[in-house]
């Protein structure tokens, strides 16, 4: 229902730890927030090749996880419209300029029989390195 | 035109406002300014959605809730519950985690001086039954939403009204969602399906074969005989999932009924839903003699804004517009 704003267009930066990858910040289509422990997957394609989970990390208003944690982390939510930081590791480092960043979210909706999320696509240009 | 006299109110749930507060171009404060404005007097609140650190309200919250309502001349009249029994991957709430999360929205409701919860449809019979004397306790009416497709004769709807009738608890009822009524497939739907590539004939299919209240059963299998692809399977089970029943049908069960959800997907600008009659609704509330809330929510949102920007502040004034006519408000054309 809010799949076109899942990805932001703003916020798409490099990481700034010393290791190669980056950030895109991602919103929840859905109407409500939610306990990340029904935050199935946050799957990440940049420029065509998906990302591991396990070489991505998720932060919720400043809380940082694991996506082997979420299914256990029922104390903290992705509230409606926030917009979450997906860190994402990749073997090179991003080059300046445009990328392809695919984004599926999917969430278990009790109500729901099948799983609930959905999926955006956009061309995010990088934004200046900071020094 | 006059209406009747009745002690029907109005009120708009903030959920009507969930495009802007998504995208922060409005807050709470802003949405309970507007409900005020278009002369709504009650709120509802999904503290899931306008609350940041649910279920944790903060006094800061309450404190700013209750200035709001006295600014805007408005009250608080109903939040809306969920029950998430799949919280945990792997495994189902228990029956009394789930009564402890009811208990605890009730708390809430409490909290913001709401005195209707809405029960999500999922929510058990017997959890509404074990939850119902603490509600009762905390003077606040556990309504259970009847949203589509459910309906009065369906057995899970069955179930809970065996339960309301059997116990007669004063704290248990119904809360109709006008989704319900949907009389014509609502077009703010079959039109976003077109513009994402479905097939014009199929479209065609599903708008008239429920349209003329048709068999919307094997639609999807019939989408499918017919060369259709997601889009048109999309649309087709929208088609079994609205529906349409007799308005009077609410008759039988209005002393069981606390609260209205005005869904609504498109006010025209000649402020008359699109597909559900509010015409032939109001009058049946008038007559049951409903004295709740008519409580706003729009849902259209989801369908338009691939095109252009939504305004649900001017959706919701309108429905508010429709409902002061229908209810003998303003002196209609004789103004």
């Amino acid at each position: 229902m809010f799949d076109k704003y899942i990805v932001c267009e703003e916020g798409f930066r490099t990481l700034d730890d010393g290791r190669t990858g980056g950030v895109v910040e991602v919103r929840m289509p859905y109407y409500r927030g939610l306990a990340l422990s029904m935050v199935e997957a946050v799957d990440l394609v940049v420029d065509g090749r998906p990302v591991p989970a396990a070489r991505t990390t998720f932060t919720v208003h400043g809380n940082t996880y694991r996506f082997d944690q979420l299914p256990r982390t029922t104390d903290d939510r992705w509230e409606m419209g926030e917009r979450a930081q997906l860190a994402f590791e990749t073997d090179e480092p991003l080059a300046a300029g445009e990328h392809d960043v695919a984004v599926a979210v999917r969430l278990r909706i009790s109500y729901m029989p099948v799983p609930g999320g959905g999926r955006d696509a956009k061309r995010l240009t990088l934004a200046a390195q900071e020094i | 035109m006059t209406a009747p006299a009745h002690q029907i109110k109005r009120g708009v749930s903030l959920y009507s406002f969930q495009e802007e507060y998504f995208l922060r171009t409005m807050s709470v404060e802003d949405c309970i300014r507007v409900a005020g404005e278009v002369g709504a007097r009650g709120i509802e609140l999904i503290p899931e959605q306008m609350i940041p650190g649910f279920p944790a309200v903060s006094d800061e919250f309450v404190e700013s809730w209750f200035s709001w309502m006295e600014r805007y001349g408005t009250t608080p009249v109903a939040t809306d519950l969920f029950l998430d029994t799949k919280l945990h991957p792997g495994r189902w709430l228990s029956q009394e985690e789930q009564v402890a999360s009811v208990c605890r929205d009730v708390d809430i409701a409490v909290r913001l001086g709401a005195t209707v919860v809405r029960a999500i449809i999922n929510t058990p019979p017997e959890v509404m039954e074990e939850s119902a004397p603490y509600a009762e306790e905390q003077g606040v009416r556990l309504l259970l939403e009847v949203h589509a497709p459910f309906h009065y004769e369906h057995p899970w709807i069955l179930q809970h009204l065996e339960v309301m009738h059997r116990t007669g608890s004063p704290a248990l009822g119904l809360m109709p969602d006008m989704g319900t009524y949907v009389e014509r497939f609502p077009r703010v739907v079959s039109e976003r399906a077109l513009r994402d590539g479905a097939k014009p004939e199929l479209v065609d299919l599903v708008v008239s074969t429920y349209d003329d209240h048709g068999d919307t059963h094997a639609l999807m299998d019939v989408v499918n005989y017919r060369g259709g692809g997601p889009v048109d399977f999309g649309l087709a089970r929208q088609a079994t999932h609205y529906i349409w029943s007799e308005p009077k049908a609410m008759l039988e069960h209005m002393p069981l009924i606390g609260h209205i959800q005005a869904k609504f997907y498109e006010m025209t600008e000649d402020e008359v839903e699109y597909s559900i009659p509010y015409d032939r609704i109001v009058p049946v509330l008038v007559e049951g003699g409903f004295d709740g809330y008519l409580s706003s929510e729009y849902e259209g949102n989801r369908h338009i804004q691939d095109v252009h920007p939504v305004d649900s502040v001017e959706q919701v004034r309108r429905q508010h517009a429709m409902f002061a006519r229908l209810l003998g408000e303003t002196t209609g054309e004789d103004a």
